[in-house]
């Protein structure tokens, strides 16, 4: 039990700490390893806590994929450090009320937020059965069984994101010559090549 | 203190020891392996390769290693040092931690986990890492043009590997890679599953950045790609990066559709012939597949590279996964 505190203790302390050096990070590619450090860590968090597949999934898509595309977006920023604090004290004001109303609404929200009476029953179904079933099936029973339709309308979001943002890059330019495979493949010898007897000093 | 030696050290203990007889053996292989590369290729090329160090050549690993060794480490002035020194680290390092989750016979393995094949997907996912740090900490423009072009190879046929490991699940109905081994008992998945095999291969060499999918250290194009900056020991892990990384791939393929260790037929001669060496001997089969390759394609084109990942690939496996799923429920083969 003791390893298990402590190992929940080192993963929380360097996740809020790489969560904080996310923002206070002077260079945009630190800030994106500090957030990868903190995916992490959560996904420590998630093994400590038995659900083994959100960790691995956690750090397959996240770690994996979304933050790869992060670091290739901020690499190609040209930033010029100097610049970028100039207008600091300028931003303050309005940048410090737009953060004091956002905190005002989450301590809202904090302080009327109260756990649904049948939550408690919802959290302790999958519980039930995880000493006998492994934890990627019981994710699995509950996802395509209880939340289907919550499952597949998520499913549709990101589907038209995808539609969404193909349309938004796709354009077609003119007198591009691509490479076409299939005529490439259907080229034979007999269309494709002549042979010719060229006499000495007269060519073609 | 009896209680803190049997309940915490002497644990740590073993599992130390177990790290050390993988991981000995594993930079031995590595070592080994290129030894074996320039062999192959030389053999391919009718030519004599290592032959001068030791008998056959056989030391000339040690030589390579003692030659790097002692060479200067620059770094470049314009580096992000911290970043510049990690890249090595982290390729080295992700080449030897999917190994905690293999299993090298019944019950042969490290860390017996039930996300097995997850965990080595996200090992393998997390390999343009080190890549990408070392292109963009070098301060250079053809480490960090080779650093862009393996990110999106790199993300792209990951994708394919990931349908790939789908259809497999499919089969066996379990993530534990000691379960998808137990399934192929009768069959090989390399049987009935042979185009997943084969593009999971192809996937493979894309995702370790071997010929014809070694764009991001084209050298004809961009120098050495991402490791030009690199000298030494940072160089070195490079290079056992790599290559411990293919010995992984290697080791994937053999797990997901070649039978671990199981041996080919289950009769008197061959099940005479323990488990670890059927897994080593099927390995090193697809790591001479791996060479030879080499040896025998061309690069790929920038643009045909990513056509063939999500014009072919893609759309290939993912019809097969649907193929698999639509043939398990009609016959009524799905596993419990």
């Amino acid at each position: 039990m003791i390893v298990q505190a402590l190992a929940f203790y080192m993963f929380a302390t360097v996740a809020i700490a790489a969560g904080v050096m996310v923002i206070s990070a002077r260079n945009p590619v630190h800030s994106v390893f500090f957030l990868i450090a903190a995916f992490f860590n959560a996904a420590g968090l998630f093994v400590l806590l038995g659900a083994e597949f959100l960790a691995m999934i956690l750090v397959i898509v996240y770690v994996g994929a979304v933050a790869v595309l992060f670091l290739f977006v901020v690499m190609m920023l040209d930033i010029n450090f100097v610049e970028l604090r100039q207008g600091f004290l300028q931003y303050l004001p309005i940048g410090g009320l737009i953060g004091v109303i956002l905190l005002v609404e989450l301590l809202f929200i904090f302080a009327s937020w109260t756990v649904a009476p049948d939550a408690g029953a919802v959290a302790a179904a999958p519980m039930s059965a995880l000493g006998e079933i492994s934890n990627t099936r019981m994710f699995g029973r509950l996802l395509y069984t209880k939340y289907i339709y919550y499952f597949q309308a998520a499913g549709l979001v990101l589907l038209v994101a995808m539609i969404g943002a193909i349309v938004l890059t796709l354009r077609t330019r003119k007198g591009v010559r691509r490479q076409k495979v299939p005529d490439q493949l259907r080229r034979t010898r007999a269309e494709s090549v002549e042979i010719k007897k060229v006499e000495t000093g007269k060519g073609i | 203190m009896a209680e803190l030696w049997t309940g915490y050290m002497l644990p740590t203990v073993i599992i130390v020891a177990q790290i050390i007889a993988i991981v000995v053996p594993l930079l031995f292989s590595v070592a080994y392996l290129t030894y074996a590369e320039r062999k192959v290729l030389a053999g391919m090329q009718l030519r004599k390769g290592p032959n001068v160090v030791g008998p056959f050549g056989l030391l000339q690993p040690m030589a390579d290693g003692i030659k790097l060794l002692f060479k200067e480490t620059v770094i470049p002035s314009g580096a992000n040092k911290v970043v510049f020194i990690a890249a090595p680290v982290v390729t080295f390092l992700l080449g030897l931690i999917g190994w905690a989750v293999i299993p090298f016979d019944d019950g042969m393995v490290l860390a017996d986990i039930n996300v097995g094949i997850l965990y080595l997907f996200a090992v393998s996912s997390l390999g343009v890492y080190g890549v990408i740090m070392a292109g963009w900490a070098s301060n250079s423009k053809y480490a960090f043009l080779g650093a862009l072009r393996s990110a999106a190879q790199m993300v792209s046929y990951e994708i394919s590997i990931g349908f790939v490991i789908v259809t497999v699940l499919l089969c066996v109905g379990s993530l534990n890679l000691t379960e998808i081994v137990r399934a192929q008992k009768d069959l090989w998945f390399a049987v009935p599953l042979l185009p997943m095999f084969v593009v999971f291969f192809v996937s493979g060499l894309a995702e370790t950045n071997r010929t014809p999918f070694d764009l991001p250290e084209a050298e004809a194009e961009l120098v050495a790609g991402f490791n030009v900056e690199y000298s030494s020991m940072p160089f070195a892990l490079f290079y056992l990066g790599e290559y411990a990384n293919m010995i992984l791939m290697s080791a994937m393929t053999t797990i997901l559709f070649l039978g671990g260790w199981l041996p080919p037929i289950d009769v008197a001669p061959f099940n005479w012939i323990p488990g670890p060496i059927w897994f080593a001997a099927k390995i090193a089969m697809v790591l001479f597949v791996f060479l030879w390759v080499r040896a025998t394609f061309p690069r790929y084109r920038y643009d045909q590279l990513m056509r063939l990942g999500w014009k072919v690939f893609l759309p290939l496996s993912l019809f097969w996964v649907f193929l698999t799923a639509g043939v398990l429920v009609a016959t009524g083969w799905v596993p419990k």
